[in-house]
Formats: C-alpha cells, sequence, structure tokens
C-alpha cells in the first residue's frame, strides 16, 4: 500500500472504499474549509459594498441585482473562453512568484511586504539585461535575464533580511520603506540610462529574443512554466532539505533553532534573499512576458496579491498555487466587469481584504460555525512575524 | 523613569532644531513646510505611541490615515450642498468642514476598532491584521475614487493658515521657529497642543501609568484590577482618532482633493518615528521634523534652487534620489537607532486572561 503525501493532505493508494472516500472527503473539507466560507462571506460583503457605494453617487439608482450580474461577468471573464482561461493563468503567473515569496519567508517568521519593490527591481533587471542581449539567440537571451532579474529582487530583499540580522530593523517598515526607493529607482532608470532615445515620454527599448515565448493563444506566455518549477523548488527546499528544515524551525521558534546549533541571523537573511529573488522572477515574468518594455510609471499590485496569495494558500507551495489561480482569476475577471458593468476592477482589492479578514479572524469563524481544528504546520493565529527588535534576534 | 523618559526627547528635539535651522539658513522659509510635511507623519507616531503603549502593534495606521484623508475630502464634498460653506469661525472653518472632520475622526476610530478586535479579542497575528486594513484601505478609496471620479467633486474647501504677528517671525535668529509654529492650519496647531498634553498623560497621570503598566506587564496590570483589555482598547481607538486627524489633514488642510494612495507611506514613516522618538510623544513629534525636513530638502531645492557651487552640486543629482531621501533616511535611521530602543515588553503580544472562573 502506498501513501501519497500532499503537504498535509493524505492519500492512500489502496482500494478504494466508501469508508477510506469519506475519510479523504473529510481530510480535504477540513482544510479547503476555511478558506471557501471566507471567499463565500467576502462575496457576500462585497455585494453589500457594490449596493451601498451606489448611494455614494449622486443620481444614481439602486439596484440590488448589479453585485450578482458584476460576478457572473467577473467569473465569465475568467473562465468563460479560452482566451479567458489564458488571460487567468497570465495573470496568475506573477503572483505564483509572490506568493512563494511571501510564503518562503513567512516559514521561517519573517514578513515580506516588500514583495512590491522585489517585484518592481526584478523587472527592471530583466528590462536592463533584457536590452542589453536582444540581439543574442533566445536561449542565451531569456536565462540571462530571468537570472538578472534574480539577482536585482534578491538585493532588494536582501537588504531588510541584512538590516534585520545586524540592528533588528522589523522587515516590515524596511521592506515598505524599500518599494517607495524602487518606484524613485525605476523613475530614474527609465527617464536616465534605459530611455530610448526619440520618444517623447520616457520608455526603454522592448526585450527582443529575451521575451519569453508565447505557448497558448494570444498571450499565454512561457512564464506559468518557470512558475511551476518554482513551486517545484520551493517544497523540494521547504520539505527536502537541512535548509529549509532550518527555515522552519527558525519560523517556528528562533530560540530553540539556535539552541539546536543554527544560525537563525543567517538563516534570515538567506531566506529574505531567497523570497527577493522569487519576487524578483515576478516582475521579470511581467516584463519579459507581457509588456517587454517598461515605462517610468510602471507599477503593479502585485506585493499586496502576493500576501493574500500566501495566506491563502497556508503558506505551502501547493496551496500558493491556488491562491495565485484564484487571485489571477479576479483580476483578468475584473477588467471585463469592468467594461460591462462600470464596477471599478478596484473591488478585487476590497474581495481580497475581506478574505484575508475573514481567515485572519479563523478562530472565531470556527467557533460559530462548529468547525474542526485543522493543526496547519503554520499555525497561523499565532504570532508569526515578531515585532521591533526580537531579542531572539538582537541578543 | 518617567523624567528619564522626558529628557530623552530633549536631545532629539535639539539635534532636529539643528539640522532643521541649518536647513532654514540655506533655503529660506521653507520652515512652515517642515512641519507642515510632519503633521501627518507626527499624528501616525502618536496613534503608533498610544497603541504600543498599550502593548497592540498598529500596522494599519497607514490605511486608518488614507480611509480618513478620503472620508474628510468625500463627506465634504457631500455636505456642502446640504449646509453651504460660507466660513463661520477663524480660519475659515465652515459647518460642512467640521462635519467632514468629524466623519474622518468617527470613520478612522471604526477601523482601528477593528484592529483592535482583531488583535485583543481575536488574538490574531497584529501585524496581518493591520496588513488587512491597509490592503482594505487602499482598495476602498480607489474603488471609490473611480466611481465618483465622474462627479469631479471639491471638498469642503482647506482650513486657513493663522499669520502669526510679523513683530514676532521678523525676529533675528529666532523668528523662523515663530513662524515654523504659528504659520499654520488648525489640525497641525491642534498636533502641537496634542503632542504635549499626551506627553504630560502618558508620564504624568493614572491613564498614563495604566497603558504603560498593560504595555509592560500586563499579568502585573491584571493583578492590581486594572482591565487589560479595556486599557488596549480605548487606547487603540483613541489612536485611530489620532491618526485619522493625520489623514484628514492631507484633505482638509494641504490638498483640496483626494489622490490614489495619497498617504504615500507616511503612516509606515510614522511607525519609524514612534521608533526613534522611544515611544514618548514630543520624541515622535522630533523624529517626524526630521523625516520632513528630508523631503522639504528635496521639494525646496526645486523651488528655490541654490545658487554657487551648493547648486551646481544638487542640480547633478537626479530628483528622484530627493524623492526616495525620506525613505532612505527612514531606514538608515531605523537600522541605526532600533537596536538600542527598546519596545515596551509586551508589544505585539496577545494577552489571554489566565482561565475565567
Amino acid at each position: 500500500m502506498t501513501e501519497i503525501k500532499l503537504g498535509p493532505l493524505r492519500f492512500r493508494a489502496s482500494r478504494p472504499t466508501r469508508a477510506s472516500l469519506a475519510r479523504a472527503a473529510q481530510a480535504t473539507w477540513s482544510i479547503v474549509a476555511l478558506p471557501v466560507i471566507a471567499i463565500v462571506l467576502a462575496l457576500v460583503v462585497g455585494y453589500v459594498v457594490i449596493v451601498a457605494s451606489q448611494l455614494l453617487v449622486p443620481g444614481r439608482a439602486i439596484d440590488l441585482l448589479l453585485p450578482l450580474n458584476a460576478y457572473a461577468t467577473l467569473f465569465g471573464g475568467a473562465f468563460g473562453s479560452f482566451d479567458g482561461i489564458v488571460r487567468t493563468l497570465v495573470s496568475s503567473t506573477p503572483l505564483i512568484f509572490g506568493g512563494l515569496s511571501v510564503a518562503l519567508a513567512f516559514r521561517a517568521g519573517l514578513f515580506n511586504i516588500g514583495a512590491q519593490g522585489q517585484f518592481l527591481l526584478g523587472a527592471l533587471g530583466a528590462v536592463w539585461i533584457g536590452v542589453a542581449v536582444r540581439d543574442q539567440p533566445a536561449l542565451f537571451a531569456i536565462p540571462v535575464a530571468l537570472l538578472a532579474a534574480m539577482l536585482a529582487g534578491a538585493a532588494w530583499g536582501f537588504i531588510p533580511g541584512f538590516l534585520k540580522a545586524i540592528s533588528g530593523a522589523h522587515e516590515v517598515v524596511t521592506t515598505i520603506m524599500l518599494n517607495y526607493t524602487a518606484y524613485s529607482v525605476i523613475a530614474w532608470a527609465v527617464s536616465g540610462p534605459l530611455d530610448q532615445p526619440g520618444s517623447a515620454s520616457p520608455i526603454t527599448d522592448t526585450v527582443g529574443n529575451a521575451g519569453l515565448p508565447i505557448l497558448l493563444g494570444r498571450t499565454g506566455h512561457a512564464g506559468i512554466v518557470v512558475a511551476l518549477v518554482a513551486v517545484a523548488f520551493v517544497w523540494w527546499l521547504l520539505f527536502r532539505t537541512t535548509r529549509g528544515f532550518e527555515i522552519r524551525t527558525v519560523g517556528a521558534n528562533p530560540d530553540a533553532a539556535r539552541y539546536a546549533g543554527m544560525r537563525p541571523r543567517f538563516i534570515m537573511v538567506l531566506t529574505m534573499t531567497l523570497a527577493g529573488a522569487l519576487a524578483g522572477l515576478s516582475g521579470a515574468s511581467v516584463l519579459l512576458g507581457v509588456t517587454r518594455y517598461m515605462t517610468a510609471s510602471f507599477g503593479t499590485t502585485v506585493g499586496f496579491d502576493s500576501i493574500a496569495v500566501a495566506l491563502l494558500g497556508r503558506s505551502h507551495p501547493v496551496g500558493v498555487v491556488f491562491g495565485a489561480l484564484l487571485f489571477g482569476a479576479m483580476r483578468s475577471g475584473a477588467l471585463v466587469m469592468y467594461g460591462q458593468t462600470r464596477i471599478p476592477a478596484e473591488i478585487v482589492d476590497v474581495l481580497q481584504a475581506t478574505i484575508l479578514f475573514f481567515l485572519v479572524a479563523a478562530p472565531v469563524l470556527r467557533r460559530v460555525l462548529r468547525l474542526r481544528d485543522v493543526r496547519s504546520e503554520l499555525g497561523t493565529t499565532e504570532t508569526l512575524t515578531r515585532t521591533y527588535g526580537s531579542e531572539a534576534v538582537t541578543r | 523613569m518617567d523624567l528619564l523618559q522626558l529628557l530623552y526627547s530633549i536631545p532629539i528635539l535639539g539635534i532636529v532644531f539643528q539640522f532643521v535651522g541649518y536647513v532654514v539658513d540655506i533655503f529660506p522659509s521653507i520652515a512652515p513646510f517642515i512641519l507642515r510635511g510632519a503633521t501627518p507623519i507626527a499624528f501616525a507616531a502618536m496613534c503608533g505611541v498610544l497603541c504600543e503603549r498599550s502593548g497592540v502593534v498598529n500596522i494599519g495606521i497607514e490605511g486608518i490615515m488614507l480611509v480618513a484623508a478620503f472620508v474628510g475630502w468625500y463627506a465634504g464634498a457631500l455636505a456642502v450642498p446640504l449646509l453651504g460653506s460660507v466660513p463661520v469661525l477663524a480660519f475659515g472653518i465652515s459647518a460642512p468642514m467640521i462635519v467632514a472632520l468629524l466623519a474622518a475622526v468617527a470613520v478612522g476610530m471604526v477601523i482601528s476598532l477593528v484592529h483592535a478586535w482583531l488583535s485583543i479579542t481575536v488574538r490574531a497575528d497584529q501585524i496581518i491584521s493591520g496588513t488587512i486594513i491597509n490592503i482594505a484601505a487602499l482598495g476602498v478609496t480607489s474603488y471609490l475614487l473611480n466611481l465618483v471620479a465622474t462627479t469631479s467633486a471639491r471638498g469642503a474647501g482647506l482650513f486657513v493658515p493663522f499669520a502669526a504677528p510679523t513683530a514676532l517671525t521678523d525676529l533675528p535668529l529666532v523668528g523662523w521657529i515663530f513662524g515654523m509654529f504659528l504659520n499654520q492650519g488648525p489640525i497641525t496647531l491642534s498636533l502641537l497642543f496634542i503632542a504635549i498634553v499626551f506627553q504630560v498623560l502618558l508620564f504624568r497621570s493614572r491613564w498614563g501609568l495604566r497603558t504603560r503598566a498593560v504595555g509592560e506587564h500586563p499579568r502585573a496590570a491584571e493583578t492590581v484590577g486594572i482591565d487589560v483589555m479595556w486599557v488596549r482598547y480605548r487606547n487603540v481607538v483613541l489612536g485611530g482618532g489620532l491618526a485619522a486627524l493625520g489623514g484628514a489633514y492631507l484633505t482638509m488642510e494641504s490638498i483640496n482633493s483626494f489622490q490614489f494612495n495619497m498617504t504615500a507611506g507616511r503612516g509606515f514613516i510614522g511607525l519609524a518615528a514612534m521608533i526613534v522618538g522611544r515611544w514618548s510623544p514630543l520624541g515622535a513629534l522630533g523624529a517626524a521634523l526630521l523625516f520632513a525636513s528630508t523631503q522639504a530638502v528635496g521639494r525646496s531645492i526645486g523651488i528655490y534652487p541654490a545658487t554657487g557651487e551648493l547648486g551646481v552640486v544638487l542640480r547633478a543629482i537626479p530628483g528622484q534620489v530627493f524623492d526616495a531621501l525620506p525613505y532612505l533616511v527612514t531606514i538608515i535611521v531605523l537600522a541605526g537607532v532600533v537596536g538600542r530602543s527598546i519596545p515596551p515588553a509586551a508589544d505585539g503580544q496577545p494577552y489571554e486572561r489566565e482561565s475565567a472562573t
């Protein structure tokens, strides 16, 4: 009898009996129940927000069916056609990388709000090197551009990790400051060294052969393949290597990790650097696969989305894929929704925050709905991010 | 201990005044702009002080300010047709402005009540709770901004700055200090008042003692009969009101319109100011002035180009460096100071009552 483990899920490959199927169904439900309930409740809150916000606009009649119409067009836009599905995959790709980045940091007890800045720096690295190697063969140009993005993102992730290790400066504040700095770096690079002469507004050259090839439909680029490789890598790193064990131990209890002979500070710097590299790849996937050039106003919502993805996916690489597909679908469907119902696409951010709210309020939800407690490996309701100058780090 | 805390803020303020004085020497008439830039940061820092002194970390200050800025703008716009916009008092205050300011503060308090519930009652991870507030605030404000953008509403107007007597501001050497602190609108003036009052209250009153006890050792505080949960709730909600004032400042005293993500990290810089100011209101105000002066330098270089060799050097630096300067200074100061700055002992730790009888 072989056993297949998929994170906290366990499947036995024996003759399926009614009892074993019921057990498997119950195990699956106990893991997906909270995310599903959170999503459903968020849709209810979104309904109220959409209806109530119509009151703020003078002279608009209240339409109780408008939110349902909006959800229908959102779902249809994301999954209703081949092009829609491809668009969903394309907008999920950077979220997989970003979600992995935040999830990896969570595992080490670090909160990487800096995925935004690391994404931007990664995109900048990709376009900088991508333009330089645009006439080289694609087999050379693409890996080099991806590597540049990883290095740039890793550097931007290293800084907060290093500062936390040496001085205890909390990564939440430093990464956010670096996010804003990243916008200035991009504005400077695009209007300065990378500017294409002869254009009206600052814009870079296109990346040429360094661009990711289109595999699916008109827009489905190869980034999704790289993203799935990254998922496998992070899973392997976290659950099959000594380093991964150290990362999880430092996240669970830095003091215990130190007594066991691990070096929490080194692990923190390493984890933030790896997280930065992953977020950098996220930027590269958008730049090399979608825009293929950069303007001075290059921006993204990947930073906050990634946090939502990681929390929804319970900081597990496989969970991240599902979280990224959900928010990718919302992002791509929201554009269609705006086109047909004139409801601003930012309603997705509201839904996202509401989903997170219900996930964080999980203990209350469990009590109200009488759900059994799943022993998650992360212990999501525990304080997983330590406050300023955590003694475990600075001592 | 409390005297030490008070004394500590003096060197910080002293250094800041040295620096600001130097900047003012190079760029005349920059001083009021420094305090104006510092106002939202300092309000955020006050909110942080109130929350963290009682043991609750509030990363959601940024979001509270953003929503308050939106409410201050749009509630004013909605109230103008109903109440008229004739200034009735000093500072150009009119009825819709009072409504808008009260609405902003009330909304700020409601949002921080959500944070308080998640972090005190649910005992959720406080940093994630704050992040949710930030995500929701950015989402809701940009959603509503898109929704009402077609109406191109104007807010209820701006508060008018007080004009200090020129006899004071023209004094040699110290005149700029009067200009800096007195040529300000009511929200900024109230900041100075609030900072001093809270400095005294925090270290000299029963409320302050209870707040600090709850933040340092909640179990001991509970033992002597202090209701830990209630103290924390009260401080977090009160702090939300202060952060909302900082947000309302942006749309009611600074610019009369709302822009996408217009807080631009001020809430987080405020948290850094709180740390640098060692969790004391006056220290936080001093640190906010320091951060704001770096921003004001960048602005003023654009407005009054320096002459001579200094001008040549400054013009050689790309403008984006000055845009990023407040953020970079925040990182550097945080990394340099935080190791030696000790937060309240129970900061960020949910409190669980011993098993109820």
